[in-house]
């Protein structure tokens, strides 16, 4: 039995061998095309400067780090970048967790509710910007004049980035209150029932039961959000004119790269401010990676 | 008893309270949109009083706009943009993911850990080398480049092989019995199995394709090769302060896709929480 079972056994392996290669060919060549080697060549250029109308790459070592972290304007794109994400993200969450949990009922209106909620995440960023900055007009804008107020929510340097922010959360709400809802639909009803034979309703068991529980998932949506409010492009590059005074209080990392990369052609530079983004990245999400230890349940 | 369901009517009406707040805070730009797109720029700048209806409802910034782009053109590039990078994320995902979920072989770790790798860093990271590479080739203003970053997906093949790895063995075993091969497993056991996982996957991909920016405006610069993005973002400079119109544009743009998202909430939002939920 053995021995018929051998070759059986071998051929079964060769022939796994063999389709397991053809079905993820395309995708290791194209991962390795477009996304292995390219992390090379951008950390590589990343010690070039990029000479006159974009033309001939000239080896310049660390210049280019050395420029980055003496660069005011760096410093303050990573100062900007971090307060939108220190309002986009708790925001964003919070909100998301406690709409998800108010949904996850029986009720009337529920599925109307969630995609009204959810719109948001299927509208262009570009047109999404657009009406929000129309909006935040201080002369003409919605905001102003239906509150009676005078702030000029995007040109002012000290508030424009979290007004950002603000457009950032309404964007994004509707996707974390679906992959919250998505969690608590797999936290087993009998729980709630224990804990309200025990007293704990509402507000109690909400932080005994349903927080702990749906921690994987909030521990997850942090770590997206945390990255993905890390690259925040869109909505400053369509907000911000060239000319708005309050640019340099909001652009962010990716703003910069997008800048120096493509409109100034110093991909060098650029590639520079990438990189730093990059082991920023690494550093918070090693950190989060630590801390998950403290209070995410897995079981 | 009587005051425990007055309790929950008022728990009840306070949620309902709360929900139509969150709504109507979802809602207000689009309607806002909408509203503005319908003024004359005087109607939309008027600030004594404010108006918030427009007295007329004019389509004048609507023809300004169709007039000035290209929108059929625009509508056509972002469905080709859609359909290729959908088309080529669930066919390599669905194979690869079969074979990483699936096949034990050697190199298979070693492979995936690729995978992982690519979904681990900024995406920002492979911008400046593909753009190098399109541009080589000679393929910048194509669609080809805007399709280009996403003809493979380590999203989708990781989404994929989870959908895999969830099925049960004996199915395998059974076809495996019959005297199926490996390919004819895949091809009408394994891959029918994960269609939610496919649908998915390309409801994903197909809007995060429609609201990429950065890509679109790098590679595509021609007036004719655009996407509904980019060319947002390119007439906001030259309408500076006709709202009207710019939201007229906003709204040509965005309308489809919300049409589509009303239609099959359910598979959108499904799709996009399982898919997003794996990750």
């Amino acid at each position: 039995m053995a021995k018929r079972g051998k070759p059986a056994h071998t051929g079964r392996r060769r022939s796994e061998f063999l389709w397991g290669w053809l079905f993820i060919l395309p995708t290791v060549i194209g991962l390795i095309i477009l996304n292995i080697i390219p992390i090379f060549q951008t950390v590589y250029q990343s010690f070039f400067k990029t000479g006159d109308f974009g033309k001939g790459n000239i080896f310049i070592g660390f210049e280019n780090y050395t420029k980055v972290f003496g660069d005011a304007e760096i410093w303050q794109a990573l100062i900007n970048t971090f307060k939108y994400a220190i309002i986009e993200v708790p925001f964003s969450i919070i909100l998301a967790l406690v709409l998800a949990v108010l949904l996850n009922r029986k009720m009337k209106g529920r599925s109307v509710y969630r995609t009204v909620i959810f719109l948001p995440m299927v509208a262009a960023p570009a047109a999404v910007a657009m009406v929000w900055r129309w909006l935040f007009n201080s002369d003409f804008g919605l905001l102003n004049n239906i509150f009676h107020l005078n702030v000029k929510w995007i040109s002012d340097p000290k508030i424009a980035v979290y007004s950002i922010a603000v457009i950032g959360v309404w964007s994004i709400l509707g996707y974390n209150m679906v992959l919250f809802l998505s969690g608590l639909q797999e936290i087993p009803h009998d729980y709630y029932e224990a804990a309200e034979l025990d007293g704990a309703t509402g507000i109690k068991s909400f932080f005994h039961i349903t927080v702990p529980l749906l921690s994987p998932t909030i521990f997850f949506v942090l770590v997206t959000r945390v990255i993905g409010s890390l690259q925040v492009f869109d909505l400053i590059y369509m907000v911000m004119d060239k000319s708005n005074p309050a640019l340099e209080k909001t652009q962010s990392l990716v703003y910069l790269f997008y800048k120096y990369a493509f409109i100034n052609k110093n991909m060098g530079y650029g590639a520079t401010i990438v990189v730093v983004l990059l082991v920023i990245t690494m550093i918070i999400t090693a950190l989060q990676m630590i801390g998950q230890k403290k209070w995410v349940f897995y079981n | 008893m009587d005051s425990m369901e007055t309790k929950k009517k008022v728990v009840t009406a306070v949620i309902h309270i709360v929900l139509i707040l969150v709504s109507i805070t979802m809602l207000v730009p689009f309607l806002w949109m909408i509203l503005t797109a319908f003024k004359s720029v005087t109607e939309a700048t008027s600030v004594d009083p404010f108006v918030i209806f427009p007295k007329v409802w004019r389509t004048d910034a609507f023809k300004a706009v169709v007039n000035n782009m290209n929108f059929l053109l625009l509508y056509k590039n972002t469905l080709l943009l859609i359909f290729f990078r959908v088309v080529c994320a669930v066919v390599t995902a669905t194979m690869a993911g079969y074979a990483f979920g699936r096949l034990n072989f050697k190199g298979r770790d070693f492979c995936f850990s690729l995978v992982l790798i690519q979904m681990m860093v900024p995406v920002q990271i492979f911008i400046i080398p593909q753009y190098l590479m399109v541009s080589k080739m000679g393929m910048l203003n194509t669609i080809f480049a805007l399709v280009f970053p996403g003809m493979v997906t380590a999203f989708g093949t990781f989404l994929l092989r989870q959908g895999y790895m969830g099925l049960p063995n004996d199915l395998e075993e059974a076809a495996r019995l019959d005297g199926c091969n490996i390919g004819q497993t895949f091809l009408y056991i394994m891959a029918p199995l994960t269609r939610s996982s496919m649908v998915a996957l390309g409801i994903f991909t197909a809007v995060f394709a429609f609201k990429d920016l950065m890509w679109p405006m790098i590679v595509n610069t021609d007036k004719d090769m655009l996407v509904l993005s980019s060319a947002l973002a390119k007439m906001q400079g030259q309408y500076i302060s006709k709202f009207p119109e710019l939201m007229a544009a906003s709204l040509i743009a965005c309308v489809p896709m919300i049409i589509i998202y009303v239609i099959f909430q359910r598979q959108f939002i499904e799709g996009i929480a399982t898919s997003g939920g794996k990750l």
